[in-house]
C-alpha cells in the first residue's frame, strides 16, 4: 500500500447553508485525511456535520448549501472549483456512496438487478449482456445468495439488510477507490448490522477501497476504523487513531462520548439519589417493618405484572379473497414484573416484543393467554375499573416525534391525563405541570411550547413527565431511547432510573439494543419470532448467555469486545 | 486497528476547547419565542403574496355582501325600459341592461346571492362530509364499508346534472314562486347533496392516516374515549387538507349556482344573483349594444372564484406537512 499520497484531503473545509438569507454554517474548520486503502470514521451526533462533510466530497449537497472555503482534494486534485462534468466522471468511478437508508435509496419501480447495471452503464464499466453477468457476480460478491435470481426481484421484495446489500453492490460496482458509507446499518438490526459489516470489511479489504465511514456509533466506529475523526457542532473537535482516542480522549466532548457509548458500558446505572434515599429510609423502615407486614399483604403483590401464556395471532389477508393465513405475532409468552424493577424485552425487528407491549398496555386484545396487573386479569376490566388500570400503567413510545400530538402545547400534552381523569382545578393542574416538568429537568418556561419546537430528547422528557402525571405504578417504555443520540441516551436512562429510584417505579423497558439492557434492567426476556428464547437475570445473560441466539446477539453489540484502559 | 505510526495528516489532533466550546447535553432553547403549527402556518402566509391578494379581495367582497349600500345609492330593482341597453355615464358607470336596470348597481347586489350559496353550501359540505369521512375512517368495520359505498354512489352521479334533477324537483313542487330565502335554500340543498363526497373521502383518508399515530395510542392509554381520542386528537390533525379543499370549492360552488341559474334552474329569476345576469345577458351579446351586461357580472364571479382559488392555494402552501418543519 502506497501511503506516501493521500487519496482525500480536506482543509480547513467550511459549509454554509442559507436560510431566509442568512448563511447558517453547517461546517466550520474541518479538516481530515484518507490513505489508499484505509477505513476512516467520522463518529458525531445528528447535526454535528457528519454527513453534510461526507456530501460535500461527491457534491451531493442541497441546493441551500455550498463550500464557503476550504479544500477538499482528492487524489492532489481539487474537486470543490472542479467543472460539473469532472464531478459527474468522479463519481461512481472513483468514489461510490452507500446511503444511509435502504428502505428508501433504491427506486421500488425497477428491478435490483436494473438498478445494479444502471451504475455499471453510467461509469462505462460494462454494457449489455456482459453487464448483466456482472450484475449477478457484483450482487454474489456482496453476499446475497442465489443472486441471478435476486437481480430479477423489486426492492420491495427485499428485506433491509438485502437492500443494504444491493446498495453496497451498487456502491462498489465501477470499483471506486473511496467509499463514502453513510450510517450504512443504522437502520437495521444488530446482528444484520454486523454481517453487513463484517462483509464490507473483507470486501473492501479485498479490493482495496479506502472506506469512510460515517457513524453516529462510537463502539462501531472504533471497531472498523484505523483512524477516528470526531466531529460537534460542525467542527472537528478530536481525530487519530481509533484506539488511542478510545483509551484516551483528551477532548472534553470526546470524553463524553466514550463514557456514555452504551456498548463500551460495562454496568447497570446505580442513582446516587437512590443510595441516600435507602439510607435515610432505612431506620425508619425498620421501625415500621413489623407494622406493615400485616397491612401489606392485602395492599401489593410482590409481583405487580404477571403475563401468563399469552398469545397473539394475526389473521393476514390471503391469495384468494375472504381467505386468511395465520401469523403468530407473540406465542407463549410468560413472565413475573417484580415490583421496582425493570424488566428488559430484547429482540430484534419482528420478534413480538412490541406486540407483547402494547398486550399489557390493553391497547390490543390477546388470543390466549392473560396479562394480571396487581392479581387482576387486565382483560376483564371494564368502565371505571379500567380508568383505574390506565392511571397505574403509562407508557412512552419509541417515537419522540409521533407520540406526542403536534397540536397540543406541552402544558396541554402534560395536562392531558389529569383532565382525561378530572383531577384538580385549573391551578392545582398547573401546578402539578409544572413539578413534572421540573422532574424530568425542564424549565417550565417551556410550557408553552409546541412540540415541533423541541428536540427528540426534550420530547422525550416531556412524555416522560406526562407519563407520570397521574403517579403511575409501571411505565412500559417502547423503544423509549433508541431513536436519540448517544449522549441524551445515557441521559434519558439515568432519569429514568432516578425516577425509578424517587418514585419506586416498576418499568417493562422493550428495545433491541441489549447495550441499553445493561445500564437500565434487572431482568431481561430475549425473544426471537415471538418466542421467548431466554429470560434471566441482566447478569446471567451477560456473564453466561444459555442459548445460541443470545450469544450471537451479544456478539453483535458493536465495540463489545474493545478493551478501555483504566 | 493497528498500532502502526500515524500516516502524514493523521497524527492525533484536538481542538481546543476555546475553538468549540462544549455546550449542554441537549439544552432547552428558552430564547426563541414559541410557535405552534398554526402559529407557523400564519407565519408564512403572511409573507405570501398571494395570499395578500386574495384575502383583500376577499375582505373586499364581504364588505360588498354586507354593505351593497356603501357602494352604490342606485336601487337594482328600479329599471326603465327607455334606458334599456344604454351604455354607462355618470352615476351609472356599467350602464343599462335591457330592462333599463343599471348594471353596476346589480353587480354590487348581486354578490349576496352568489356569496351566500358558496357559502352555505361550503359549511355544509364540511359538516356533512368531514362527520361521515370522519367516522369511516376513525371507527372503521361495517360503519366504514357502508358509508364509503354511499360515498362512492354519490361520487358516480355527475355533481351538475344531479343538482340539475334535484332543483327542477323542488321547482316543481315550489311551483315557481321562491323568494330569497327558499331560493338559495334549494340551490345550496341541490349543491350540499351531492357536493360531501370528495370532503368525506379527504377526510376518510387524513382521519386513516392520523389514526395509527403514537399520540392516539398514548391517548388512550391514559384513559381517554375513543370519541375524545376523534375529537381531540384525530379530527384537529386531520383538518388541514380538508381546509384547503372547502376554501378552493367554495369558489366551485358559486361557479356551480352560476351554471344552475344560466340554465334556469338555479335561483329564480325574482332573485339577484350573477348568474341570472349573465343568463340574461347571453341572448344580448350579439347585438353588440353593451357588452357590459355580460361582461361586468361574469368578471365580478371570475374575480370572486379566482380569489377563492388562490387563498386555497396558499393556504395549501401553507399547511403543507413537508414544510412544516418537525
Amino acid at each position: 500500500m502506497n501511503a506516501t499520497q493521500p487519496l482525500l484531503e480536506i482543509t480547513n473545509l467550511n459549509i454554509a447553508f442559507s436560510s431566509d438569507k442568512k448563511l447558517i454554517p453547517a461546517v466550520r474548520d474541518a479538516s481530515l485525511t484518507v490513505y489508499p486503502g484505509q477505513t476512516v470514521a467520522i463518529v458525531g451526533e445528528s447535526g454535528s456535520g457528519k454527513s453534510t462533510t461526507a456530501h460535500a466530497i461527491i457534491d451531493l449537497l442541497p441546493d441551500t448549501g455550498r463550500v464557503t472555503s476550504g479544500q477538499i482534494l482528492f487524489e492532489g486534485k481539487d474537486i470543490v472549483h472542479a467543472k460539473k462534468s469532472d464531478i459527474i466522471a468522479l463519481r461512481g468511478s472513483s468514489i461510490g456512496l452507500v446511503p444511509q437508508d435502504p428502505m428508501s435509496n433504491l427506486n421500488p419501480v425497477w428491478k435490483i438487478g436494473f438498478q445494479v447495471k444502471e451504475a455499471l452503464v453510467a461509469n462505462g464499466v460494462a454494457k449489455g449482456k456482459a453487464a448483466t453477468k456482472r450484475v449477478a457476480e457484483l450482487l454474489a460478491e456482496a453476499g446475497l445468495p442465489d443472486a441471478e435470481r435476486r437481480a430479477r426481484q423489486y426492492p420491495h421484495e427485499f428485506s433491509g439488510g438485502m437492500r443494504q446489500r444491493a446498495l453496497i453492490a451498487i456502491g462498489l460496482a465501477a470499483r471506486p477507490k473511496l467509499l463514502i458509507a453513510d450510517e450504512p446499518t443504522s437502520a437495521l438490526d444488530v446482528t444484520v448490522q454486523k454481517q453487513i459489516l463484517d462483509h464490507l470489511d473483507t470486501l473492501t479489504a479485498e479490493l482495496g477501497v479506502a472506506v469512510l465511514l460515517i457513524t453516529h456509533d462510537l463502539g462501531l466506529a472504533a471497531e472498523r476504523a484505523d483512524h477516528l475523526v470526531v466531529m460537534y457542532k460542525g467542527q472537528v473537535v478530536e481525530s487519530g487513531p481509533a484506539l488511542e482516542i478510545l483509551q484516551d480522549p483528551r477532548h472534553p466532548y470526546t470524553k463524553r462520548l466514550v463514557a456514555s457509548a452504551p456498548s463500551l458500558a460495562s454496568q447497570r446505572l446505580t442513582s446516587e439519589r437512590a443510595q441516600v434515599h435507602k439510607e435515610a429510609q432505612q431506620t425508619a423502615e425498620e421501625i415500621a417493618a413489623e407494622v406493615a407486614a400485616s397491612a401489606e399483604l392485602g395492599k401489593g403483590k410482590k409481583d405487580i405484572i404477571v403475563v401468563k401464556n399469552l398469545t397473539k395471532v394475526f389473521k393476514l389477508r390471503g391469495n384468494r379473497p375472504g381467505s386468511s393465513t395465520d401469523f403468530v405475532a407473540v406465542d407463549d409468552v410468560s413472565f413475573k414484573l417484580k415490583r421496582g424493577t425493570t424488566m428488559a424485552i430484547v429482540g430484534e425487528s419482528g420478534s413480538g416484543k412490541s406486540t407483547v407491549a402494547r398486550m399489557v398496555l390493553a391497547l390490543l386484545g390477546s388470543t390466549e393467554g392473560n396479562v394480571e396487573f396487581d392479581g387482576v386479569d387486565v382483560s376483564t376490566l371494564k368502565g371505571k375499573e379500567m380508568l383505574a388500570f390506565r392511571r397505574q400503567v403509562q407508557p412512552i413510545f419509541q417515537d419522540p416525534f409521533g407520540s406526542l400530538d403536534p397540536m397540543y402545547s406541552i402544558f396541554r400534552t402534560i395536562e392531558e391525563p389529569l383532565r382525561t381523569h378530572d383531577i384538580g382545578t385549573k391551578k392545582e393542574r398547573e401546578a402539578r405541570v409544572k413539578e413534572l416538568l421540573d422532574k424530568v429537568s425542564m424549565p417550565s418556561a417551556t410550557m408553552r411550547r409546541f412540540p415541533n419546537e423541541l428536540s427528540g430528547g426534550q420530547r422525550q422528557r416531556v412524555a416522560i413527565a406526562r407519563a407520570l402525571a397521574l403517579n403511575p405504578e409501571v411505565v412500559i417504555c417502547d423503544e423509549a431511547v433508541s431513536a436519540l443520540d448517544v449522549l441524551v441516551q445515557a441521559q434519558i436512562l439515568k432519569l429514568l432510573n432516578d425516577l425509578q429510584a424517587d418514585l419506586g417505579l416498576s418499568y417493562l423497558f422493550i428495545t433491541h439494543d441489549l447495550a441499553v439492557v445493561r445500564q437500565i434492567a434487572d431482568d431481561v426476556l430475549v425473544m426471537q419470532d415471538g418466542k421467548v428464547v431466554e429470560a434471566a437475570t441482566v447478569t446471567e445473560v451477560f456473564d453466561s448467555p444459555r442459548e445460541d441466539y443470545t450469544k450471537k446477539l451479544l456478539n453483535a453489540i458493536p465495540g463489545g469486545r474493545i478493551e478501555l484502559s483504566k | 486497528m493497528t498500532n502502526n505510526p500515524p500516516y502524514p495528516g493523521q497524527e492525533r489532533y484536538v481542538r481546543s476547547l476555546e475553538e468549540s466550546p462544549l455546550q449542554e447535553v441537549d439544552a432547552v432553547d428558552t430564547e426563541s419565542p414559541p410557535t405552534s403549527i398554526w402559529g407557523d402556518a400564519w407565519k408564512s402566509l403572511r409573507r405570501n403574496p398571494m395570499f395578500i391578494v386574495s384575502a383583500v379581495l376577499i375582505a373586499f367582497i364581504a364588505v360588498v355582501v354586507a354593505f351593497p349600500g356603501l357602494f352604490t345609492s342606485q336601487d337594482p330593482t328600479f329599471c326603465e325600459l327607455s334606458q334599456s341597453l344604454e351604455h354607462g355615464r355618470s352615476g351609472h358607470p356599467f350602464g343599462f341592461d335591457k330592462q333599463g336596470c343599471d348594471v353596476y348597481s346589480r353587480v354590487v347586489y348581486g354578490a349576496r346571492a352568489s356569496v351566500a350559496v358558496g357559502v352555505l353550501t361550503t359549511v355544509f359540505v364540511v359538516f356533512i362530509g368531514g362527520v361521515i369521512g370522519a367516522m369511516a375512517g376513525f371507527y372503521g368495520g361495517w360503519f366504514d364499508a357502508i358509508a364509503s359505498r354511499i360515498t362512492d354512489i354519490f361520487f358516480a352521479v355527475p355533481f351538475v346534472l344531479a343538482a340539475i334533477i334535484v332543483l327542477q324537483v323542488i321547482k316543481n313542487l315550489s311551483n315557481g314562486t321562491q323568494g330569497f330565502v327558499q331560493g338559495v335554500g334549494s340551490v345550496v340543498l341541490a349543491l350540499v347533496l351531492f357536493g360531501w363526497p370528495p370532503i368525506a373521502r379527504i377526510m376518510r383518508g387524513a382521519v386513516l392516516s392520523v389514526k395509527n399515530s403514537e399520540y392516539v395510542d398514548a391517548a388512550t392509554a391514559i384513559g381517554a374515549t375513543r370519541r375524545r381520542n376523534l375529537i381531540r386528537h384525530v379530527v384537529p390533525n386531520a383538518a388541514a387538507p380538508v381546509i384547503v379543499i372547502a376554501t378552493v370549492s367554495l369558489g366551485i360552488y358559486i361557479v356551480a349556482e352560476a351554471t344552475l341559474s344560466y340554465l334556469g334552474l338555479g335561483l329564480p329569476g325574482s332573485v339577484m344573483s350573477w348568474g341570472n345576469d349573465i343568463s340574461q345577458a347571453q341572448s344580448l351579446i350579439r347585438g353588440g349594444r353593451n357588452v357590459g351586461v355580460l361582461f361586468y357580472p361574469a368578471g365580478a364571479l371570475g374575480l370572486t372564484v379566482l380569489s377563492f382559488i388562490l387563498l386555497g392555494e396558499a393556504v395549501s402552501e401553507a399547511l403543507d406537512p413537508k414544510a412544516r418543519k418537525r
